[in-house]
């Protein structure tokens, strides 16, 4: 499959009618292709039911597209077995999941490691679990780049913590998280991984057992698929060992009057009504995802990620937040320009067909040790182009031109 | 000038510029700092008030131009009207804002806003500083923000 820009804007709805439009916050949303958006209306169309309920001929059909939907899942992520694999409403309910269920299971005086990088969906919850429990909560510092300061984790991660959980790329500044340097440590001292997936699943398929992780969090509109759905990987016996998060229908094995037992996982941690044609539809977008050539993607967004770098550097009182260009990073770039508010930039922007994404980002701690308030973020993926970049770099020369 | 929005002539830009009533009070009869937390503005009004009226406002106010540019005619305009005529004028510009209601009476430079009505995410950018400002003359209302201190 042709991963050309061009051909793969074709897929997604959106873009193709609007050809003049530059979209560079997919950091935030990414665009739904038409695959995904084809399977959640042939799902309501045809199959329309609720799942784990019915004995009807319709109810089965449900069923089965919605346990296909977790292999599919289950496959993007290589994990052992589809029961592992918990569909929610977004990466933010998967931490909260886990803070809750895991989470339970921790007492006062047990150690979370989390980093100053984090989205505040894997912040608060933790923030939350200490008010609730007293467990203890640490921060990984950021280095000046924006990058997890690995120098202090011995320290950090001893024998008091339990689990370590951070991102895999920031939201922010696109830095990868050196994934195998905390896994090494937090197996030192028994603690399990929490990996939040939010940006880096949109990225590529991921191997949980490679990666030797023990949780994985990711949304479903980050990876071309619909909106309010996501997923949380967990290893079987962790997930069994846990209590639920939400209870109600649909996650217990008996209720009587005087008590309740739990089903096993995965149901045991889908209370209620699960979004059943969401999670096909981002079946159909993992399936997609898993078809295309990821070296050559990855190849191209670093080309056009390197542009963009260049260009902004050569732009009087602007500051890049994050790794240098030359390192690994994702395709998302963030930054100030002194005396310009990000809303004030991204409304002229807006004026010129670009959309990206200014404010906090959700991430003020990081900000803050990056001494910034708030920033302007463009966000690449694999439909960007480089007609988006130069746009940007021109959209830019008339910000300063008209604000400054 | 026009940028393409529409939004930043150059009223908006002088006010933000102007920054009327940027500081602090030696002595505030009322402070309230509050935040928008979709971008990260921040708002901190000061006043001073006797018999029921403003005799003196101050604000720090780290935000968009549509921010400071508010905050600013609050500088210039607020001293002598009371906590009921500040609420008028805030709910005046929010009908103006949200659903073409006329510019508010006796704050004729607030017309500068009126591009902003095409812009919902903005309207709270503008909104902002009154509301910190009525926070500050009446912290009982809230108005969803810090009510510092009062009295």
């Amino acid at each position: 499959m042709s991963v050309e820009p061009e051909s793969l804007r074709a897929g997604f709805p959106l873009l193709a009618a609007t050809p003049q439009l530059h979209y560079l916050d997919s950091a935030a949303t990414a665009q739904i292709h038409r695959l995904a958006l084809d399977a959640v209306v042939r799902h309501e169309t045809t199959r329309r039911a609720n799942v784990s309920r019915g004995t009807y001929r319709l109810a089965e059909a449900a069923d089965l597209a919605y346990e296909q939907a977790r292999q599919t899942a289950a496959r993007f992520l290589n994990a052992t077995s589809a029961d592992e694999v918990i569909f929610t409403s977004g990466a933010t309910a998967s931490i909260n999941l886990v803070a809750h269920a895991f989470g339970g299971t921790l007492k006062a005086g047990d150690r979370v490691v989390i980093s100053v990088a984090e989205h505040h969906s894997n912040f608060v919850p933790w923030q939350m679990l200490r008010e609730r429990t007293g467990i203890e909560l640490v921060l990984i510092p950021v280095t000046a780049s924006g990058q997890l300061d690995l120098g202090l984790l011995p320290e950090l991660i001893d024998g008091k913590c339990r689990l370590v959980a951070v991102t895999q790329c920031s939201n922010v500044t696109g830095a990868w998280t050196d994934v195998a340097a905390l896994v090494a440590a937090a197996r030192k001292v028994g603690a399990k991984v929490l990996l939040d997936g939010a940006q880096g699943a949109q990225h590529g398929p991921q191997d949980v057992r490679a990666l030797d992780i023990d949780f994985y969090a990711f949304s479903g509109h980050k990876c071309f698929g619909p909106g309010g759905v996501g997923v949380l990987w967990g290893r079987g016996e962790l997930l069994a060992a846990m209590p639920p998060f939400l209870t109600g229908g649909g996650m217990i094995s008996e209720v009587t009057a005087q008590a309740t037992t739990w089903a096993a996982p995965p149901q045991r941690f889908e209370a209620g009504t699960p979004p059943i044609a969401q999670a096909v539809g981002l079946a159909a977008a993992l399936e997609w995802m898993m078809s295309l050539d990821w070296p050559q993607i990855h190849a191209r967004e670093a080309r056009l990620c390197e542009r963009l770098i260049d260009g902004l550097q050569r732009i009087p009182g602007l500051r890049l937040l994050g790794p240098e260009a030359s390192t690994r990073r994702a395709p998302i770039v963030s930054f100030e320009i002194a005396g310009l508010h990000p809303h004030d930039i991204c409304q002229v922007l807006d004026a010129h067909q670009l959309a990206l994404r200014g404010g906090h980002h959700c991430a003020q701690p990081l900000l803050a040790a990056l001494g910034a308030e708030v920033c302007t973020r463009a966000s690449i993926a694999l439909y960007s182009d480089e007609a988006d970049i130069e746009a940007l770099l021109d959209g830019l020369g008339f910000v300063l031109r008209e604000l400054a | 000038m026009n940028d393409g929005s529409g939004l930043y002539q150059d009223a908006i830009k002088q006010f933000a510029q102007a920054a009327n009533g940027h500081g602090r009070l030696e002595a505030a009869d009322g402070e309230a700092r509050l935040d928008n937390p979709l971008c990260g503005d921040r708002v901190r009004m000061q006043v001073a008030v006797a018999s029921g009226r403003i005799t003196a406002v101050a604000h720090e106010t780290k935000g968009c131009l549509l921010c400071r540019a508010a905050a600013s005619a609050i500088g210039a305009r607020a001293v002598g009207e009371d906590a009921a005529a500040i609420e008028s004028v805030a709910t005046a510009l929010e009908g103006m804002l949200k659903n073409g209601a006329p510019v508010p009476a006796g704050w004729p430079e607030l017309s500068m806003f009126e591009p902003a009505r095409a812009y919902p995410s903005r309207h709270r950018c503008v909104l902002l500083p009154f509301r910190a400002l009525l926070a500050a003359l009446r912290p009982e209302v809230g108005a969803g923000g810090t009510a510092i201190s009062s009295n």
